[in-house]
């Protein structure tokens, strides 16, 4: 029998965040108790406004392995960054 | 009975049901079966206490001889707390904490309700605050509840132990007495027996969930909020919570 209670990452959106952030993990033995243990671990200081939590095993990562093929194609595609405009002055900062 | 009297003796009785709980659940600090839960139960219990602070502060203000929450709290011996019995028995295993927890947590949710329409706006303005954590303690000791009842053989055995154990110690909640009148006159608190249909309606609900059976009975112990007969276990809860006062007077950082 597994006792062990599944793992849950925990994303909370923060008072004058707007979007949720993740903030770490907890155990609980539902969804229901997650979103209360998250409550009582990650916002005793008045931390949140809002609270996700998902199982950990419902995500998918990508794996370290694949870093060179995941990412490096797009080092040397320069174009892809919005540098070469000539941004004029009147618009400000961007 | 006067009125001031009653009230001071009415504050007590709430400050002391949550000093006293405050202080059995933080017994669990560092304790708990999880790490989880141990946060969870060490939040309520700082919720208590600081709604002792509260109320406690009040019955100083009342009383009126220049004693404050703190010396409330730390100076009066056994017969002067006016607590349930329910809040000062031993926490048990987790099931027995959690199971004491719920059963208190309904009444107080309901009672702070009703407080809310005091018409001492210092009462009403206090139950306003923490009615907000005893919503948040009574969904959570009630789930929790429904978890360990509806859980494994051996968790629903504990819990249904539990709740043979604690269920004579609730009818205390229901019961008035001279003080309990005189406010019900004032309006300033509802009538304690005012409460118990809906008691009964969120403890029947809670445990029926849970698979457990409530005891056929209304027997119960009492004394406690009336301050004439606490058990044996007060004594060795304010050994503990309160030595330091008692060894080191006046000691503050």
């Amino acid at each position: 029998m597994k006792n062990e209670w599944p793992l849950w990452e925990v994303f909370i959106r923060g008072q004058h965040g707007m979007n949720h952030r993740h903030v770490g993990s907890l155990h609980a033995p539902d969804a229901e108790m997650a979103l209360k243990n998250a409550r009582d671990v990650y916002t005793r200081r008045n931390e949140g406004v809002s609270i996700w939590v998902v199982e950990a095993a419902h995500i998918t990562a990508s794996s370290p392995e694949e870093k060179g093929a995941f990412y490096e194609p797009s080092n040397s595609k320069v174009y892809r960054h919005p540098t070469f405009f000539d941004i004029p002055e009147e618009v400000g900062s961007m | 009975m006067a009125q001031d009297q009653a009230l001071f003796e009415y504050l007590l009785r709430l400050g002391d049901n949550t000093l006293v709980l405050g202080h059995r659940v933080s017994e669990w600090c560092g304790h708990s079966p999880v790490l989880e839960e141990d946060i969870a139960l060490a939040n309520t219990a700082l919720d208590l206490i600081g709604q002792t602070q509260l109320w406690l502060g009040l019955a100083g203000e009342v009383e009126g001889k220049g004693r404050d929450a703190d010396t409330l709290a730390m100076l009066r011996d056994i017969w002067d707390f006016r607590n349930l019995l329910l809040v000062e028995l031993p926490n048990g295993d987790f099931g027995q904490t959690l199971m004491r927890q719920f059963l208190f947590d309904a009444w107080q949710s309901i009672n702070l309700g009703r407080l809310m329409n005091s018409t001492d706006p210092r009462i009403a303005e206090i139950a306003a605050k923490a009615s907000k954590e005893a919503a948040y303690h009574v969904e959570r000791s009630g789930d929790t509840v429904v978890g360990l009842g509806d859980g494994t053989d051996e968790s629903h055995a504990r819990m249904q132990k539990a709740l043979d154990y604690l269920w004579p110690y609730v009818g205390e909640m229901f019961l008035s007495d001279d003080v309990d009148a005189t406010l019900v006159k004032a309006g300033i608190a509802p009538d304690p027996a005012s409460l118990r249909d809906d008691y009964d309606a969120l403890i029947g609900r809670v445990m029926d969930s849970a698979t457990l059976t409530i005891p056929d009975s209304r027997f119960t112990h009492k004394g406690g909020k009336t301050g004439k007969t606490h058990t044996e276990h007060l004594g060795h809860v304010l050994t503990s919570m309160q030595w330091l006062q008692r060894a080191y007077p006046g000691a503050s950082w």
